[in-house]
């Protein structure tokens, strides 16, 4: 990962803008920003972002890429696209901000305790094994997220909850064992190697020198 | 029956705004045979409705006075008024117009004494104040109109208000028998000035113009400013009539956005800084403004204006697009943003925000009498597709006042050239 990032430095060596244009989902939309602020106010986050959508496509354009691409701001993105409907220049923002932090992610650049990046993480992890979410085992994860301690906390905070959704058969304690899968998991995991293989051959076409 | 003396050397202009006043003038004056249209019971649109002009800060009313003047004095100029054209045939050089005139119910005799509305009853909001205030059933439109003749509102007729205000007549000048009629009549070239309107303030949702009292539209604080106004020239705030000394200005209300108007509307920058003004001479030391913008648009001479408001401490510029509106509890709207300059988010009370609404054009391509080329903000474009009929002002181009009378001179000359190579060809 710390060679991708090293060779994107090197090929885009002067201009944040057009990186982000070429390796980001959306991220041809950047320049057509005029700075008028409607989105960073509309964000019901808004007041938790250290940079505000505004000012990431700002700092973008000034070249900031470490700043941008370690912020922990483009995962503050909920996906609510108030910020899309209001936008005067109609750019998909949320897209940009996701494409943002997918991008970091590949570059390995993501600030190590983001808990959105970690939950993502895990979401995916548990996603891959069967084809389907094991939610009684993500939720489990979530909770000793922060350590054993804090996940026995967080769980007997949630137990009348967790008892109430056994009861009504909305999560099953069997899932624990195993779980169930999708009907054909071998062909759910060769999808996922083709996407795969797509993605690669896009990034290289987009990205690093050959033999980067 | 109304009739009308025209050939095909004669210039249709429709629309009897400050464009369509001056078109029809300047023509007229050259000696060619105008017919001017005016949809409203009077000339001068939406100029006549606003209190002073950027950024001399002198009155509309003296150069309104000029040109009725003008009007009334030229045999070449016949005025219709509450008429609309319906139809148009034929090409350049060779159409005829059809025209609808709505009855006004009260004819020539008329002296404008006012005595048919001291006896009527019944009352409507007022489309000269933009519904701010009340207007009766018989009613001049405002102090200066011209004609100078009074209107009866069509919902009165069969009413009792009706018989009353014809019996307070002494000049015998109500006719309650008038009927709509159409005329046709045949023109070379067509002036097209129906100017624009404001776009509707209400299609934009997060500033809750149709839910906050306290949230209004520019024209709509022009005529507060006017002391002919609904509010006898007081700046007060809607819901409960205290004074608005804390003023919010909204730039680009609905202008430059891809969900509302596409293009800048290009007065709002210097009307607001025109409407400081106001806000200043009426509250002095005590008053507060905040202008939010994108960027301010005054070029050339506006600009010697903008840095006079500039330079006013009690006037603060924020750069940013306001995101929402709110209400606090004492119906004191809350601007929500963040601010460009820094990244600071902002929750500001106000006692009146003021929203500088973009102008839409006033032109309907769905009822448009011939084919007509517009662009894409809606405007209509100089394009030989369009024959003979050329736009004027506010129909062509989002223009202030200066702006909009150089057009329309533009588009007399070419209506002009149009009837000379007409009658040329008669010869």
């Amino acid at each position: 990962m710390g060679e991708l990032n090293t060779a994107m430095i090197e090929r885009y060596r002067n201009s944040f803008l057009k990186e982000v244009e070429a390796n980001v989902e959306e991220g041809e939309w950047v320049k057509m920003c005029m700075q008028c602020g409607v989105c960073s106010g509309s964000c019901p986050l808004g007041k938790f972002w250290e940079h505000p959508p505004q000012e990431i496509f700002m700092m973008i354009r000034a070249g900031k890429r470490e700043a941008v691409l370690q912020s922990e701001s483009v995962w503050m993105c909920t996906s609510c696209y108030n910020c899309i409907v209001r936008c005067p220049r109609e750019l998909p923002i949320t897209h940009i901000m996701h494409g943002l932090a997918h991008y970091a992610k590949r570059l390995g650049l993501v600030p190590k305790t983001n808990p959105t990046a970690k939950f993502a993480q895990m979401f995916w992890d548990n996603l891959m094994v069967k084809g389907r979410v094991n939610e009684l085992k993500l939720g489990l994860a979530l909770y000793f997220m922060n350590g054993f301690g804090d996940g026995i906390k967080v769980a007997l905070k949630n137990q009348k909850l967790g008892m109430a959704m056994m009861k009504t058969g909305r999560m099953n304690p069997k899932e624990a064992f195993g779980g169930h899968a999708v009907k054909d998991l071998a062909g759910f995991h060769k999808v996922l190697k083709k996407a795969q293989e797509l993605e690669d051959a896009r990034i290289a076409q987009n990205g690093p020198p050959a033999g980067a | 029956m109304t009739a009308v003396v025209a050939t095909n050397e004669t210039i249709l202009v429709v629309g009897g705004g400050i464009s369509g006043m001056t078109a029809a003038l300047e023509a007229a004056e050259t000696g060619k045979r105008v017919v001017l249209v005016e949809k409203r019971p009077y000339l001068g649109g939406r100029v006549s409705q606003l209190y002073k002009y950027f950024p001399k800060l002198c009155f509309p009313t003296c150069g309104l006075e000029i040109n009725q003047r003008r009007a009334k004095q030229n045999p070449n100029l016949t005025i219709l008024t509450m008429a609309e054209v319906t139809g148009l045939a034929g090409d350049k050089g060779n159409y005829r117009a059809t025209v609808k005139l709505s009855p006004r119910y009260v004819n020539a005799n008329c002296t404008a004494c006012g005595d048919c509305a001291t006896a009527v009853t019944a009352q409507f909001d007022d489309e000269y104040n933009y519904g701010l205030g009340k207007r009766k059933g018989a009613y001049l439109p405002y102090r200066m109109a011209h004609p100078a003749r009074y209107v009866l509102d069509p919902a009165i007729i069969g009413t009792p208000d009706a018989e009353r205000a014809k019996a307070a007549c002494r000049y015998d000048a109500i006719d309650l028998e008038m009927q709509e009629e159409t005329i046709d009549f045949p023109c070379g070239a067509v002036i097209w000035a129906t100017g624009w309107k404001p776009y509707d303030a209400a299609k934009i949702q997060p500033y809750g113009y149709d839910r906050f009292a306290n949230v209004i539209t520019s024209v709509e604080f022009e005529r507060m400013a006017d002391p002919t106004g609904p509010t006898g020239g007081k700046l007060v705030r809607p819901s409960d009539g205290k004074e608005a000394k804390q003023v919010a200005f909204i730039q680009c209300a609905g202008s430059r956005d891809r969900n509302h108007l596409l293009h800048c509307s290009r007065i709002c920058c210097m009307a607001s800084f025109k409407q400081c003004t106001y806000v200043i001479d009426a509250f002095g030391a005590d008053a507060r403004i905040n202008v939010y913008y994108i960027d301010l648009r005054a070029i050339d001479r506006f600009e010697d204006f903008y840095q006079k408001v500039r330079a006013n401490q009690n006037i603060k510029f924020i750069k940013s697009k306001p995101a929402s509106i709110t209400q606090d509890k004492d119906g004191s709207p809350v601007v929500h943003g963040v601010d460009t300059e820094g990244y600071q988010r902002f929750a500001e009370p106000h006692d009146l925000v003021v929203l500088a609404i973009g102008m839409e054009p006033a032109v309907d391509p769905a009822s448009f009498p011939v084919p007509i080329v517009l662009n894409r903000e809606g405007f209509i474009e100089a394009a030989s597709a369009n024959g003979g009929v050329f736009a004027a002002g506010g129909a062509a181009d989002a223009l202030d006042v200066n702006r909009a009378v150089q057009h329309a001179t533009g588009a007399a000359l070419r209506a002009i050239q149009v009837v000379n190579s007409v009658a040329r060809a008669e010869v």
